[in-house]
């Protein structure tokens, strides 16, 4: 399979313009700002069927189309570079190892929405990719790619890198914007979208790095080249980060479509030392785990993974072998999402804190007869009830592994102890 | 005297304030200098920065308790955190922290006495394929072992 969006990082110095620009790095670019009308390079991106990769999967050109074009506020375009999902370190890879890719990708979605102002949006610990990020940008700058009437086009588009400073919730758009206003990272009830009322009230939009990232091979070589790649529904190719028990760990580019089991066991490897596979969380910590016996005829698609229970997510493939303690599994997560939640809205508050002090108390051995339920009680009234979808990141994960392991929750219970030790 | 940033440091604030539509935005890369040149964010360093970006101290403490890399009270010179999310669990982070807590003789969240070493648990730094791992200040260390470790920490002077 041809690669799209892993086409240089094997390359020395993938990270640099001159290696970036000998591999056809920002033609892209400079055929969109000066020979592609915004309508035109937004219909053809519609027309690829390329899809957020941030988790939700929302088609991006349609995201694009909804920010008005008569608005005589600035336009903003923001790369998500938040990534913070666990599980997932793909958005990494390409930031350390093809940066130029990334910028070229948000310059394209830049012009298409005729933003002139973009931002760079990356996770405070990333400080490694925030360097590499911004000599990258200096460097576009110099070759003006960047900057004032860029390649004598008469476009004008400053990118600015900005570093978070710690908190997962920015990942979520409307969080990060506020984080990006200089305030605390609190999501922002929806509607108004971004598109319209976005950073400081104006349009903007956010996308995705692994989103922005492929605009640039689209470009070249065409919607319908891109399209022709994956399933019906869900196109092109898509980045998976596997981590966990599994023999190859790292990150992957498979076409959509991939079936999940022979990607586990052929390109990953399987799961090592002789255990077997117990669960699967297929999209990053937020997305319900999957049994394997739930695993057989899925394919690492956004319908295939929806219709087995779960969602692709981000693509973070967190394997878990036979001497995993889902308990513990689900009281980790439990605190992370207690750790993470932003404090706004009280069902994701108080509730994440309750979902951890109940799993881990069950894991202690103190479980009380009826926990199960509890948890699944504050679980179901976190969905759907909070401003962002953190709520439903921390909710629906918890109730999956208490419904797909019960056995193993009750016999804690019961037994009042660890049964499985994790090494 | 009060606190003030020295006159490079100012001039990279002034540098960073301009490079944003509006000055509010700067905010989280300023409280980064301050925290740089101050080594954390105490009550004064605060009411500095508050003053510089033109908002009440009040509101700056809102934004700084909010953000896990902005510290409010002094740390050791190698802030070391240790990612404990499912990922790395997976792969020994728990024992890497039991490790890395009996070798320096301190708990998680505690500092040395030569203030030399912090240690803190941290979520998931999208290090997950090179599990168990450590970010020390700036730097990532992966695919830990003990010995890898006490290598480090004895590199860290």
């Amino acid at each position: 399979m041809e690669k799209l969006l892993l086409r240089n990082i094997d390359v020395p110095d993938s990270h640099t313009l001159a290696v970036y620009r000998s591999r056809g790095g920002y033609r892209s670019w400079e055929e969109v700002v000066k020979n592609i009308r915004p309508e035109q390079l937004i219909e053809e991106i519609k027309a690829s069927g390329l899809r957020g990769r941030g988790g939700a999967g929302f088609p991006t050109g349609m995201k694009w189309s909804f920010v008005p074009k008569d608005s005589p506020k600035p336009k903003y375009m923001v790369c998500n570079a938040d990534e913070s999902e666990p599980g997932t370190f793909k958005d990494r890879l390409l930031i350390e190892k093809d940066p130029h890719a990334v910028i070229e990708g948000t310059l394209v979605a830049a012009y298409a929405i005729q933003s002139h102002t973009a931002f760079i949006y990356i996770r405070g610990e990333l400080a490694f990719g925030a360097g590499v990020l911004e000599q990258a940008v200096d460097e576009a700058r110099q070759s003006g790619y960047i900057g004032k009437n860029t390649m004598g086009s008469g476009y004008d588009l400053d990118v600015i890198v900005h570093r978070g400073a710690g908190a997962y919730i920015c990942g979520e758009e409307t969080a990060l914007l506020s984080s990006l206003e200089g305030a605390r990272g609190w999501p922002k009830v929806k509607p108004p979208f971004p598109a319209t009322h976005g950073l400081f009230g104006c349009p903007t939009v956010v996308n995705n790095v692994e989103t922005l990232a492929v605009l640039p091979w689209i470009i070249e070589h065409g919607a319908a080249a891109y399209a022709a790649v994956g399933t019906e529904k869900s196109k092109g190719t898509k980045l998976f980060s596997v981590s966990g028990h599994i023999s190859k760990p790292g990150v992957y580019e498979l076409e959509m479509g991939y079936p999940f089991m022979k990607f586990l066991e052929e390109d990953c490897g399987g799961v090592p030392n002789g255990r077997k596979l117990k669960g699967v969380i297929p999209g990053g910590g937020s997305m319900p785990v999957l049994r394997p016996d739930e695993l057989e005829k899925v394919n690492l698609d956004y319908e295939s993974v929806q219709a087995a229970g779960s969602f692709l997510g981000s693509g973070g493939v967190i394997v878990m072998d036979d001497a995993t303690c889902m308990v513990r599994a689900a009281w980790n997560l439990a605190r992370f999402f207690a750790h993470e939640s932003c404090g706004q809205c009280s069902p994701c508050r108080e509730g994440c804190h309750w979902m951890e002090k109940i799993f881990h108390r069950i894991e202690q051995g103190e479980g009380r007869k009826g926990d199960l339920e509890l948890i699944l009680n504050v679980s179901g009234n976190i969905m759907g009830n909070t401003i962002c979808p953190f709520g439903d990141a921390a909710a629906m994960p918890a109730a999956a592994f208490i419904k797909k392991y019960r056995e193993e929750f009750e016999e804690h219970i019961a037994q009042k102890r660890c049964t499985i030790r994790m090494e | 005297m009060a606190l003030e940033f020295s006159p490079e440091t100012y001039k990279k604030f002034e540098e960073t304030v301009n490079r944003y539509p509006k000055k509010e935005a700067a905010l989280l890369p300023v409280l980064c200098l301050a925290q740089k040149e101050f080594g954390y964010l105490g009550q004064e360093a605060i009411e500095y920065v508050a003053q510089l970006m033109d908002q009440s101290p009040a509101r700056v403490y809102g934004v700084v308790s909010f953000y896990t890399m902005l510290n409010t009270k002094p740390i050791g010179r190698h802030h070391i955190q240790v990612c404990r999310t499912l990922p790395c669990a997976l792969r020994g982070a728990e024992k890497l922290i039991s490790f890395i807590s009996k070798t320096l003789g301190i708990e998680v969240g505690q500092t040395t006495g030569d203030g030399r070493f912090t240690l803190s648990e941290v979520e998931c730094l999208a290090s997950c394929g090179t599990a168990p791992m450590m970010q020390v200040n700036d730097d990532y260390y992966e695919n830990l072992t003990d010995d890898k470790v006490t290598e480090i920490l004895a590199s860290l002077k």
